[in-house]
């Protein structure tokens, strides 16, 4: 049946067909009689990178397959997101070794973004802890990990689906002793100290920092750094310490339609001040928190996407090198000039890491959002120059409109990736929107036919 | 608390494990091939921290239902029918091998197999049979009367099993899930409204088998909609194209 489909960005929209499977013979037939496919987890990426004339949701097959709870290794199918993964693991004491800022991804997903958390410059991204894992390729399934078919790992780790449809994963869980978070928010007056902060702060397992994209001048790039450790036992309030890996209650509120997309702008311009003002004067402000309101402060308010409107955004994700560090501001005071963009970017920093086809590399990394409007796409094309300028690149998994030159420029081993792609992926089995945006797996000629068809144009855009 | 799900595959058959399961059974998963069976065997396990265990079990091989019976190792609590098969109308018009099969699988499976659990039950005046019909059974149609047939005779012995069992303490629940999301009705055009998801049928039949309802319609306007259809005057009916 065809459905329209979005993912997170509600950007593109596409009509497509939709197949589902909870045994690995029922995904078997489907790779039998369909074609082409591109698999897709919760759709929590931003763009089109699940989307495709046909995906196949993995959301059915959500068996846990072994939990080692002295070792902690968990094994689960690829449609098991990480909600139910915490329900499981924090009661007895363990934690997602990385976590993404929503919890509402599968595992498969973690995977084929490589995903990478709050914790990149201490513990890596996703694939850092992922021991072994099948995927279903045109050649079959095959059991790969970093010593076997260390090819096919690599290639799927931040694949984007390419390689084929991933179908269990054995990884490493982290040890905690609370399901609580030491945390510590320090007011930065402009972009220049909140680097600075990060470099002094380094230590810590979790940073990130919210920066307020409005203001100019001397508090340009105005922030709130969050600086986080998993909390000791002796660290919790009295209280706390009853139960110490308790689960985080699990209210939610809904955006039940969308709205006007100058509410969600005008909510986080509260938020932010509230937090930068209201909060005493006090410049820094120690406390110990649950998990949830650490991790996913977004979670709470299930479908907020909605709060952009009926026309979408897209989330804007470069990286720069560490010692290009300066092309932030210059991206930074270009966006905000223009005021196409969300009042708030997220900034954090990665570690070393040089994977096949991954999105992080040492370096400051900043997301944001845009609402899709006339002339954004135009802007953006300016953007990404300046990324290719500074040696930077985009992150897959938020793009949705990124031109296919400039991921050929920016991925230095990308010709090794699409390499590899050809091999498990022959006769292009497994190709998505994206894909064939970045001529992955489609010639320049083809791409364009294929669009047209596929897109749902909002009148809005373009 | 133990729980037997005879038909244990199905989308519908997985979301009735678990909320089972979240509300502390053990759980018996029964099936014709059990080597599927094992992933969702370790999910309960570690999900919920129950006991789990996989049982084979084919609806249309009669005569092995009273060993396969026997052979648990535990006697449910719950019992519940969920196997069934939609079958091709069309092909079953006019071949008796697909025809045979949905009758059997829908009817005479589900006859064969509850008559040995109400045995037991009876016997032991306790325990609850829930049976998974189909509010295609409520009229025949053109689309789908072979499966309506046998669901309609599936719905009539659930009723008088109901009424012969209440007289030893046991009960016996009937489910019209109307539509649901599965992988069996992918390929339809479902109306949204009357369309439920297997985790809503499951926590209503979890309810509903607590609060020892005897039918259950899992959206309620369904029990109207078929209450509407019933009352269609037979002449007009055969005229129509459902
Ligand atoms: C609020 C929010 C915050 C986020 N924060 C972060 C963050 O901090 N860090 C970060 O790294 N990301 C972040 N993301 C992005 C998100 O983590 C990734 O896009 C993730 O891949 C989404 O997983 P999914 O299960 O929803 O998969 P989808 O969005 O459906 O698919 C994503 C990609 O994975 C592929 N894929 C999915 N399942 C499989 C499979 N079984 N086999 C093969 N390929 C598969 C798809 O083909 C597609 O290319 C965030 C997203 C949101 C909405």
């Amino acid at each position: 049946m065809q459905k329209r489909l979005a993912n997170w960005g509600n950007y593109p929209v596409v009509a497509s067909e939709e197949s589902t499977f909870s045994r690995e013979d029922q995904l078997q037939d489907l790779l039998h009689t369909q074609t082409p496919l591109i698999a897709r987890g919760n759709g929590r990426c931003y763009g089109d990178a699940s989307l495709g004339a046909h995906s196949i949701s993995t959301l059915k097959y959500d068996k846990v397959l072994s939990f080692d709870i002295e070792k902690g290794l968990f094994e689960c199918q690829a449609g098991v997101t990480l909600d139910q993964i915490l329900d499981i693991i924090v009661p007895k004491g363990w934690f997602l070794p990385v976590t993404p800022g929503t919890k509402f991804i599968t595992v498969g997903g973690a995977v084929a973004s490589d995903v990478h958390g709050k914790n990149h410059h201490v513990d890596g991204a996703f694939s850092n802890q992922v021991v072994s894992m099948d995927v279903i390729t045109s050649q079959g399934l095959i059991t790969c990990s970093p010593d076997q078919e260390p090819d096919l790992y690599w290639a799927t780790c931040g694949g984007m689906g390419l390689t084929g449809i991933i179908t269990r994963v054995l990884f490493r869980l982290k040890k905690v002793e609370t399901s609580y978070i030491k945390q510590k928010q320090i007011k930065a007056r402009n972009l220049d100290e909140v680097i600075r902060l990060f470099e002094e702060n380094k230590h810590y397992t979790y940073s990130v920092a919210w920066i307020d994209c409005l203001q100019k001048g001397d508090s340009f790039g105005r922030s709130i750094l969050i600086l986080g450790e998993h909390a000791a036992k002796a660290e919790l309030s009295p209280q706390q310490a009853q139960a110490p890996l308790q689960l985080p209650s699990k209210k939610k509120l809904t955006i039940p339609f969308n709205l006007p997309s100058f509410v969600l702008n005008t909510f986080t311009v509260k938020a932010f001040n509230w937090l930068y003002y209201a909060k005493n004067t006090k410049r820094e402000i120690n406390n110990v928190v649950s998990y949830e309101p650490f991790f996913y402060p977004l979670d709470a308010f299930l479908h907020w996407n909605r709060g952009y409107g009926k026309a979408g955004f897209v989330q804007y994700q470069f990286v720069l090198p560490m010692d290009q560090k300066q092309g932030l501001v210059e991206i930074l005071q270009r966006i905000s000039s223009k005021g196409l963009g969300s009042f708030l970017a997220v900034l954090k920093v990665f570690g070393q890491q040089d994977n096949l086809i991954s999105f992080p590399m040492e370096g400051y990394t900043l997301a944001l959002d845009f609402p899709v409007r006339k002339g954004l796409f135009e802007f953006l094309d300016e953007l990404d120059a300046l990324v290719l300028q500074y040696g930077g690149r985009l992150y897959l998994s938020k793009d949705a409109r990124m031109k296919q030159e400039v991921f050929w420029q920016s991925y230095p081993h990308v010709q090794r990736f699409a390499g590899i792609v050809k091999q498990y992926n022959r006769n292009n089995r497994f190709r998505s929107l994206q894909s064939d945006r970045l001529l992955l797996t489609a010639q320049p000629s083809e791409l364009i036919m294929n669009n047209e068809e596929l897109m749902i144009r909002e009148a809005v855009v373009k | 608390m133990t729980v037997l799900i005879l038909g244990a595959g199905s989308d519908m058959a997985v979301a009735l494990a678990r909320q089972f399961a979240a509300e502390k059974y053990d759980v018996q998963l029964a099936a014709r091939n059990t080597s599927f069976l094992q992933a969702q065997e370790n999910d309960l396990r570690i999900r919920y921290g129950i006991n789990a265990s996989s049982h084979a079990f084919d609806a249309v091989d009669f005569a092995s239902h009273p060993a396969f019976y026997e052979s648990l190792p535990v006697k449910p609590d719950i019992t519940i029918c969920v196997f069934g098969y939609l079958g091709d109308q069309e092909l079953g018009q006019t071949s008796w091998q697909e025809a045979s099969r949905i009758i059997h699988t829908n009817y005479t499976g589900a006859v064969s197999i509850l008559n040995v659990v109400a045995a037991d039950y009876a016997a032991r005046h306790q325990g609850t049979i829930i049976g998974i019909s189909s509010v295609a059974g409520e009229r025949g149609r053109q689309s789908n009367y072979l499966y309506g047939s046998a669901k309609a005779g599936f719905t009539a012995y659930l009723s008088g099993l109901r009424n012969r069992l209440f007289h030893n303490g046991v009960h016996v629940m009937t489910v019209q899930p109307g539509f649901v999301y599965t992988r069996m009705t992918e390929g339809l055009t479902l109306p949204p409204l009357l369309t439920a998801q297997p985790i809503d049928v499951a926590s209503a039949i979890v309810k509903a088998a607590r609060a020892k309802k005897n039918v259950l319609y899992v959206k309620w306007f369904w029990r109207y909609i078929m209450l509407i259809i019933k009352y269609i005057p037979e002449f007009i009916f055969k005229k129509l194209k459902l």
